[in-house]
Order: structure tokens, then C-alpha cells, then sequence
């Protein structure tokens, strides 16, 4: 599906803005306004974008604890999303979740999860719940290098090949969970190749900083799921280029290492792309960055002006079942 | 009112509710083809086929994985655990998964799943698979926790349990399986979170459930002969706990005993007593009694199992000393 100028202009301005979001969000941690973990994505916006560009509506997604990207690529909006890592009852859960429980059901993200692995065998069951009603979509279930060394991910993962499931596992390997290193953790540095042991197509894109490469294979990848062929393992090699968490000092990462990643930036490669092949010019893509500051800078103050969840409300997502 | 067993209520249920809502099916270790390890699904697979009756692999976080994600996306699975001793290599998802889906998301998806599975002990298969663990699992808000005494309630609470926009922990007894008792005709169920008395008396009040009522009401029966009537309380569900009518039986025969399979510290009956004493400290007129499993790790021998198992003598006993 080949793209016009505006959704280039688009798909750059989503990149843009969860970079922002999250250079925003990372100033308000340190002011103390943002609590608990921040996990930043900074680096790995070209996969999320790419992937979430070219699935069809009726594509379910959900995400581990990195999710801020997905959430703004679907269509939260940056207030709904500050909002929540403020805490706040404007938030998009409603100040219940977080920095790694965003989600809306209605543009049909299913959440990040926060722990490492366990929402691979729930991936499967949504997946089961489009089989067994005839739907077809496809659930992409995006996860770290670091959740495939878990038990879920095995049982997850053998599951959606036995029961044959339109999922699409889709590792982002950033080389690091937490400060391991991939070859420190995992027995295969090729994750991919985890999935052979299954039976499942497998592949490895090498450039997951480019949105285009990744949109191509994320593109295929859901093509061949469509057409009932089952569950699709695809590895996006990617990179974080802040740490884990807000608070890690980085200290199992050497400065060329670092260096060398940045180089790579996804935006800068977008826009070097799209100012190349004559898309759009500089001024356009400028245009964009300062509608984006103003876009993140309102939404901080309709974070901040937002209301704390009234204690009143402490109960009410307790149960679904109302009596 | 026919007579059934337990198997037959249990069965029975699943079977009506799988009739009634094509949304509802199960999925577990050998409930297809073998026809469920306590033959609760003896039949299933002939009838309602293979997209209803889900063999899956030995992989608990799966079946309760794969639960979750079917619920969240609209169906109605019931997710058989074989025993709840395998319960703890699926209480990631049993435990943290499925009760907070709702809460952390603000209300976005909710997770409708029933987890079906059987505990106690009793029948010499050691310490690893003879656990009545109950408590663990009725500390976590939001999931709910339900245990019958008899083939009525398990009928009528299962089906409540699968009409239930919450997930629910079904736990049922692997010794009770053959007992038989009334229930009633047609289509009922029974609510989640309701005491129910068993049996009126006046001398002294038996809270209890699951098992602990089997036991009781035999106790009871004996006591009688001897001119002393108790009453018993039988819980049903351990979250929501409905303390009523124990509150109430309490107030009016001024002694509790509490009886229950689990191991006494940090249990059941600890709860029950602590709610009792916070409600009614003035009504007592004997310490509250507990009478519950010995605090070990269960042996294979018969005789020591058995001994170390709370028995109907042990309930009697019980009962004398708060007279």
C-alpha cells in the first residue's frame, strides 16, 4: 500500500510526538510528578508506528509495559496519556493504571502489561476469540528479548501453533532486558529462531529503525496470518536509547555502543527519507515539530489542571458485575 | 427434586450453560477426548465439538492465559485447572492477571472467565497434589472465590459463576464428587457472595463450606442424638465473604466453632473468627474454635493422612468444648 505525502506527514508526526511525550514525561518524573516506573521508548518509535500504520482496524494489539508509542500511535491523545502518568482521572485509565497500563478497547489496543511475558498466553486467547467467532483479525502481541525467556512465552507461543491462531508475535529486541544483555540471557541470540522450535515462521528484520522496512515486513507478516496460515514470529532488532527505567544510570552500556545507536535515530532516518525522495520539505516536517510542542505543551497543562480520582471512587472497577 | 451427585450437578451445569450460550465453552487438560480426569465432561466433545471442548497442552498459564484473552474479547471460557495444586504454576494469571484487568484499565475490558478446578485431600497422594489452599487465593481482591458443599450449590453457582462479568475461582472437592443431594428442576442459579444455613439449631454455630459441611453435617447428626442442635453456616463463596446469617446464627447461639480442610494459620477460619470477634466480641460466650488440617505437609500413609485431616470427630469434639 503505497502512501501519499499526507500519511508520510502523519506517520512522521506520530513519531515526533511520542518523542516529545516522552521527553516531557521524562522532566515531569524528575519534578516529581510522574510516580512509580517510567519506562521511556525513545529509539524504538519507527517499530511501534510502523507496526500499528499498517494493521487493518480489525487487528487487535496489546503490548508489555513499553507502551507509551502504541498508545499514541492508535489515537490517545497526548492528554489522555500524560493525564494517566499523572495519575489522574482524566487519564486513559483513568489514573487506575499508569505509565505500563494504557490501553482503549475502542480503537482496539488491548493494554501494555506490566509483567514481563504473562500477556503472551492472553494474546493467544484473543486470538482464539477471533477464530472461534470467524473474525479476521489478527492479534499482534508485541513483547521485549527479555519475555521470551520465560515460561509464558513458551506456552503462549506452542499454544497459538497448536491451535493454529492468527497471532502475531512480534519481538522488539532492544538487546537489553533491563541491564542484560540479550547473549547474557537468552541461549539463541537470534530470538527469531525460538520460534523453529514451534514450527512457526520466522524472521529477523535487521533495521527496525526504519519505519518503512518495518511497515514492509510487519505488512507481510500479517498477509501471510490473514490467509489462515496461522501464528507469524517476527524480530524487529531495535534500540532503547535511554535506560530501562527512569533512575538506571546505564552502567552495562559503553559510550561507542551508545554513540553508534543514535546514529540510527528513526526520526532522523524518516526525515532524511522523506526530505530525499521529495515527499515533503524540511519546512513541512518543521511545521510538524512545532504543532506537535504546542499539541504536548497543552496537553501538560490539561494534565495538570486535571482532578485527582476522587476517593469515592476507590471501588468502582472492582467488579464488572454490578448487582 | 432429583437426587443427583456432585459430578452430575457439576456436569450438568457446564452442559445447560453450553447449550444456552454459544459464547460459553471449556477449555483444560483432558476434559475432550478423555472425557475430563473426574469425568465432569464425560460426552462434551461428541456433543458440542472440538471448537467447544478444548483439550490443551499441560501449560496452566495458558489455559488461564488464553482464558483471560477469550474473556476480554467476549466469550465465556471456563478454564479447567486438573487440580488446584496446579493452580500456583498459573497464579501469575490467576491471581494478578485476570483480578486487575478491569480495576487498571479503568473499567475498559473486563474479564468474564470461570477457573475451574478441584483440591483437598484425602485420597494418598502426598503433599504436592492434597492441598486445600483455598485462602491464598480468596486474599486478592477482585477475583472471586466460590466453593460448594453440595450438588444443588454447585449447580446453581457455577452456572451464576458463568453468567459473571468477573473472573471467578470455582473450587470444587476432589473427594465429593460422589455425594449425592437434591436439586432442584430446570434452570437456577445461586448467587455469588450468599451464605446459606444449612441446618437450624440453637446450641452452638458451625461456619464452615466445601468439605467442612460434609463433615459438619454428619457432626451434626451426632450431636443431635445427644440432644444438642447446631447450626451451620455454609459460606459458599470465600470472596465475596457474606458474613450475615454466621453473624446473625452467632448472635443467637453466642459460640462459634469454624470448620474448614485448609490449614488453620492465615486461613479461613482465622477470617471468619476476626469478623466475628470485630462484629459481635460481646455476643461470645466461649473462645471461638477452629478446627482445620494439621500444619503439615501431607503424608502418603492412610492412616496419617487421615489423622492429619480434620474429621467428623474432630467437629464434635469442637462443638463440646465451646458448649
Amino acid at each position: 500500500m503505497a502512501l501519499k505525502k499526507k500519511d508520510h506527514l502523519e506517520l512522521y508526526r506520530q513519531m515526533v510526538l511520542i518523542r516529545r511525550v516522552e521527553e516531557r514525561s521524562a522532566e515531569l518524573y524528575q519534578a516529581g510528578k510522574i510516580g512509580g516506573f517510567l519506562h521511556l521508548y525513545i529509539g524504538q518509535e519507527a517499530v511501534s508506528t510502523g507496526i500499528v500504520s499498517v494493521r487493518q482496524p480489525q487487528d487487535r494489539i496489546i503490548t508489555a509495559y513499553r507502551d507509551h508509542g502504541v498508545a499514541l500511535n492508535v489515537g490517545i491523545s497526548a492528554k489522555a496519556v500524560i493525564a494517566e502518568l499523572l495519575g489522574k482521572e482524566t487519564g486513559v485509565s483513568k489514573g487506575r493504571g499508569g505509565s505500563m497500563h494504557m490501553a482503549d478497547v475502542e480503537k482496539n489496543f488491548w493494554g501494555g502489561h506490566a509483567i514481563v511475558g504473562a500477556h503472551l498466553p492472553i494474546a493467544a486467547g484473543m486470538a482464539l476469540g477471533d477464530q472461534y467467532e470467524g473474525r479476521d483479525g489478527v492479534t499482534i502481541c508485541m513483547f521485549g528479548d527479555g519475555a521470551t525467556n520465560i515460561g509464558f512465552f513458551h506456552e503462549g507461543v506452542n499454544l497459538s501453533k497448536v491451535w493454529n491462531l492468527p497471532v502475531l508475535w512480534l519481538c522488539e529486541n532492544n538487546q537489553y532486558g533491563m541491564g542484560t544483555a540479550v547473549d547474557r540471557a537468552s541461549a539463541v541470540e537470534q530470538i527469531h529462531m525460538k520460534a523453529e522450535g514451534y514450527g512457526i515462521p520466522h524472521s529477523r528484520l535487521e533495521d527496525g529503525m526504519d519505519i518503512m522496512k518495518v511497515r514492509e515486513v510487519v505488512g507481510a507478516a500479517l498477509d501471510h496470518i490473514r490467509s489462515g496460515k496461522g501464528p507469524y514470529f517476527l524480530e524487529v532488532m531495535t534500540y532503547r536509547f535511554q535506560g530501562h527505567s527512569m533512575g538506571d544510570p546505564q552502567r552495562y552500556r559503553e559510550k561507542d555502543e551508545v554513540t553508534k545507536w543514535e546514529k540510527s535515530d528513526p526520526i532522523g532516518i524518516y526525515h532524511r527519507y522523506i526530505v530525499g525522495e521529495k515527499i515533503a520539505t524540511k519546512a513541512d516536517l518543521d511545521k510538524i515539530e512545532e504543532a506537535v510542542e504546542a499539541e504536548v505543551n497543552e496537553a501538560i497543562e490539561f494534565a495538570e489542571a486535571s482532578p485527582d480520582p476522587g476517593f469515592d471512587t476507590l471501588y468502582d472497577y472492582m467488579y464488572a458485575s454490578k448487582e | 427434586m432429583a437426587i443427583i451427585t456432585m459430578r452430575q450437578a457439576i456436569s450438568d451445569a457446564l452442559w445447560e450453560e453450553m447449550e444456552r450460550d454459544p459464547k460459553v465453552f471449556i477449555m483444560g487438560q483432558e476434559v475432550g477426548v478423555w472425557g475430563g480426569t473426574y469425568a465432569v465432561t464425560k460426552g462434551f466433545l461428541d456433543h458440542f465439538g472440538e471448537k467447544r471442548v478444548k483439550d490443551t497442552p499441560i501449560a496452566e498459564s495458558a489455559i488461564v492465559g488464553a482464558g483471560i484473552g477469550a474473556a476480554m474479547v467476549g466469550l465465556r471460557p471456563v478454564s479447567e485447572i486438573m487440580t488446584i495444586n496446579f493452580a500456583f504454576v498459573a497464579m501469575d494469571h490467576i491471581v494478578n492477571e485476570a483480578p486487575k484487568m478491569h480495576t487498571m484499565f479503568g473499567g475498559q475490558m473486563s474479564v468474564p472467565l470461570v477457573i475451574r478446578t478441584a483440591g483437598g485431600g484425602g485420597r494418598q497422594l502426598g503433599a504436592t497434589h492434597s492441598q486445600t489452599p483455598d485462602a491464598v487465593f480468596a486474599h486478592f481482591p477482585g477475583l472471586k472465590v466460590v466453593s460448594p458443599g453440595t450438588p444443588a450449590d454447585a449447580k446453581g453457582l457455577l452456572k451464576a459463576a458463568i453468567r459473571d462479568n468477573d473472573p471467578v475461582l470455582f473450587i470444587e472437592h476432589a473427594a465429593m464428587y460422589q455425594i449425592r443431594g437434591e436439586v432442584p428442576e430446570g434452570d437456577y442459579t445461586t448467587p455469588i457472595g450468599v451464605s446459606k444455613v444449612q441446618r437450624e439449631g440453637d446450641a452452638v454455630t458451625i461456619v464452615t463450606y466445601c468439605k467442612g459441611l460434609q463433615l459438619s453435617m454428619a457432626a451434626a447428626e451426632q450431636l443431635s442424638q445427644e440432644g444438642i442442635e447446631v447450626e451451620i453456616v455454609d459460606l459458599r463463596s470465600l470472596r465475596p465473604l457474606d458474613m450475615g446469617p454466621a453473624l446473625a446464627s452467632f448472635k443467637k447461639t453466642n459460640r462459634a466453632v469454624i470448620v474448614e480442610e485448609g490449614w488453620p494459620s492465615y486461613g479461613v477460619g482465622a477470617e471468619v473468627a476476626t469478623r466475628l470477634y470485630e462484629a459481635a466480641f460481646d455476643y461470645a460466650d466461649a473462645p471461638i474454635k477452629r478446627v482445620a488440617q494439621k500444619e503439615v505437609p501431607l503424608p502418603y500413609n492412610a492412616a496419617l493422612e487421615q489423622f492429619a485431616l480434620p474429621q467428623v470427630d474432630d467437629v464434635v469434639a469442637a462443638v463440646k468444648e465451646v458448649l
